[in-house]
């Protein structure tokens, strides 16, 4: 209860990660590519959706991600900007009948402007505190779509039924089909411009906010700028994720938005490892399909199942799926040796 | 004026509510220094102990100091067996490790004791308090409670060695082990105390809004509104911003045309923001100066 505290006992809030080890090599990413492309030729509908989904909330997952690993600031409000993505998509393709490729953009606009606005009070606010604000901004998110103001555009608590997009020039794809490899090409791209984007001047720059923030600042980082940006970018790439989401789910409503959504992503990051990129996708599949296996071991308990998964990954894996990375890696060069 | 004087004291009836959670969560804030997110599962699964308790035909009393015990006993169970050694942790393993704790304690009170309504019963009567229809004699009962445990808190904290040495334990760790102090036991202690006054408020807001597994959600939210609102560093702030908290609500409610039910919620949450922007160490808190 004193007025100072030592600032050296404290655990640091985020580890610092080096750059690169925030990717893949080049070799393991063409693998996991190949993959991605070539599983879905190969399997039923309700899987290909399932996969679609899984690389929406990868994208979600990334996004928070950049946000976490990258700048060091925490959100448990991811669901709020995952919303208004999928919302600003969804009215716009069935109010204003614009093509579904053309509203994620625009959903990304109206996100990232949302994220830096509310990156301007976060900026005040660190480690617990902005913690208890995003989660704040998640919990009011549902309730003030369901306003009554609003509901023209929204359908208020019923939500919005968006149709499902065919596979143009006649393409003999099938609709879930061609959503996903559409999921799978803007999911690519806007990886590829997260790696970069923490790659150059800005990404160092979060980085240095990350490790100290005193010390960033000192060297000349414009260090409110660049958590609004921080903030602003990871919510951009969330709302594109909501938009996508929201066409591939060919619904949108209050209630699939709660804080519960928040805490999944939140979840996915943490097992993912943080500051891993490519763990978002380990980290998604882990929030999409252990609900599933926790059911399916226990009904009753699904839910303590799914809490004693979560610390078991705590516990035996703290870095999450980035610590089984480097380790599957050593053993490789190991073999090789021998 | 009267329409004012009777919202406000309604508000203080709500308020008692949001106080004893506060109570709950500023004593974990000041022995581990983070939010915990299942705390409010944690008394909910408690005030069902104590209503087993009483099914099984323990009067009133024995249950509530039994379950207060036992409570005591599982905080500082949960803490040396799962948050101990997450200590040295980055925040958001802690984080993540609060979620999964809420998510078991949840899971296993609903498949114990199911998701239905439960009555549960109040030693001190639901008439009316000294005539007044907004204040029930209950709701007196547990502001009551609530400021005589803020009391024994005080008294707790100024003046035994035990209280001297958690508070050395929470503000300066280092210093405090070279004084000699277990800093470790002391951080056990604190999750103990946090959950036993925990499951104090638990059965206090039991009556009220009735006893389920997913009682305490938006308790625990409104508990965080006002912890933050009175400043997490200060027990005191933290029942005066239930109190707050409670008024507000019930003030907005009635004077602001359109907000119904259904905006409170936000509003207590933009309530959070607002503080946490303009004052972020609340109104009764310190201000915490890092050396760098």
């Amino acid at each position: 209860m004193s007025a100072a505290e030592e600032i050296v006992t404290e655990a640091p809030a985020v580890e610092a990660v080096p750059k690169r080890a925030m990717t893949l090599g080049y070799g393991t990413s063409l693998v996991v590519l190949a993959a991605l492309i070539l599983i879905p030729l190969f399997v039923k509908n309700f899987i290909i959706f399932q996969m679609t989904m899984l690389l929406i909330y990868a994208l979600a997952v990334m996004a928070l991600n950049i946000l976490t690993g990258g700048s060091g600031q925490f959100s448990l409000g991811q669901s709020a900007f995952y919303a208004v993505g999928a919302y600003t998509s969804a009215i716009l393709m069935e109010h204003a009948g614009m093509n579904y490729a053309l509203t994620l953009p625009i959903a990304g606009i109206v996100c990232f402007g949302f994220g830096f606005l509310f990156g301007q009070p976060a900026l005040r606010l660190s480690g617990v505190y902005l913690a208890l604000a995003t989660f704040a901004l998640a919990t009011a998110m549902p309730q003030l779509l369901k306003l009554g103001y609003f509901e023209h555009w929204t359908g208020g608590v019923q939500g919005l039924v968006v149709t499902k997009p065919d596979a143009p020039f006649g393409l003999p794809l099938s609709q879930d089909m061609w959503l996903y490899y559409f999921t799978l090409a803007v999911s690519i791209a806007i990886y590829v411009a997260s790696v970069n984007l923490l790659r150059s001047r800005s990404g160092r720059a979060f980085m240095a906010i990350r490790d100290n923030e005193i010390a960033a600042s000192a060297m000349g980082v414009d260090v409110a700028l660049y958590k609004t940006l921080a903030f602003g970018v990871s919510a951009g790439i969330t709302g594109v994720a909501g938009g996508l989401g929201a066409i591939a789910v060919q619904f949108v409503a209050p209630d699939g938005y709660t804080i519960q959504l928040a805490i999944s992503l939140f979840l996915g990051m943490v097992v993912g490892g943080v500051g891993w990129l490519p763990g978002s996708i380990v980290g998604s599949a882990f929030i999409i399909f252990v609900p599933n296996i926790a059911e399916g071991i226990s009904k009753g308990l699904s839910g303590a199942v799914f809490g004693v998964l979560l610390f078991l990954v705590i516990f035996l894996v703290p870095h999450g799926a980035r610590q089984v990375a480097i380790v599957a890696q050593q053993l490789a060069a190991k073999l090789k040796k021998n | 004026m009267e329409l004012f004087a009777n919202q406000v004291l309604a508000g203080i009836a709500t308020g008692a509510i949001y106080a004893c959670m506060a109570l709950a969560v500023v004593m974990i804030y000041q022995a581990i220094d983070h939010l915990n997110f299942a705390q409010g599962e944690m008394a909910m699964f408690s005030t069902f102990v104590s209503w087993q308790l009483m099914q099984w035909g323990v009067p009133y009393w024995g249950a509530f100091v039994l379950t207060v015990a036992f409570s005591f006993a599982a905080g500082i169970v949960i803490e040396r067996l799962l948050f101990k050694p997450l200590a040295k942790a980055p925040i958001l393993t802690n984080v993540a490790g609060f979620i999964a704790l809420y998510a078991i304690i949840n899971s296993v009170a609903g498949l114990i004791w199911d998701f239905t309504i439960k009555q549960y019963p109040t030693p001190f009567g639901s008439s009316p308090f000294l005539g007044s229809q907004l204040i029930s004699t209950h709701q007196a009962g547990m502001i009551g409670i609530t400021l005589l445990m803020l009391l024994l808190l005080f008294f707790f904290f100024r003046f035994t060695r035990v209280g001297l040495a958690m508070r050395a334990a929470a503000s300066l760790p280092e210093s405090a082990r070279l004084v000699g102090i277990n800093t470790s036991w002391m951080i056990a202690l604190g999750w103990g105390m946090a959950s036993a006054i925990g499951s104090i408020a638990g059965m206090m807001i039991a009556p009220v809004v009735f006893l389920e597994p997913n009682m305490m959600l938006g308790v625990l939210i409104y508990g965080f509104a006002a912890a933050v609102l009175g400043g997490l560093t200060s027990p005191f702030g933290a029942v005066m911003g239930g109190f707050l908290v409670g008024i507000f609500e019930n003030l907005v409610g009635t004077y602001i045309p359109g907000v119904g039910n259904e905006l409170k919620l936000p509003i207590a949450l933009a309530l959070i923001i607002v503080v946490l922007v303009v004052k972020p160490a609340g109104l009764f808190g310190r201000a915490i100066v890092k050396r760098v």
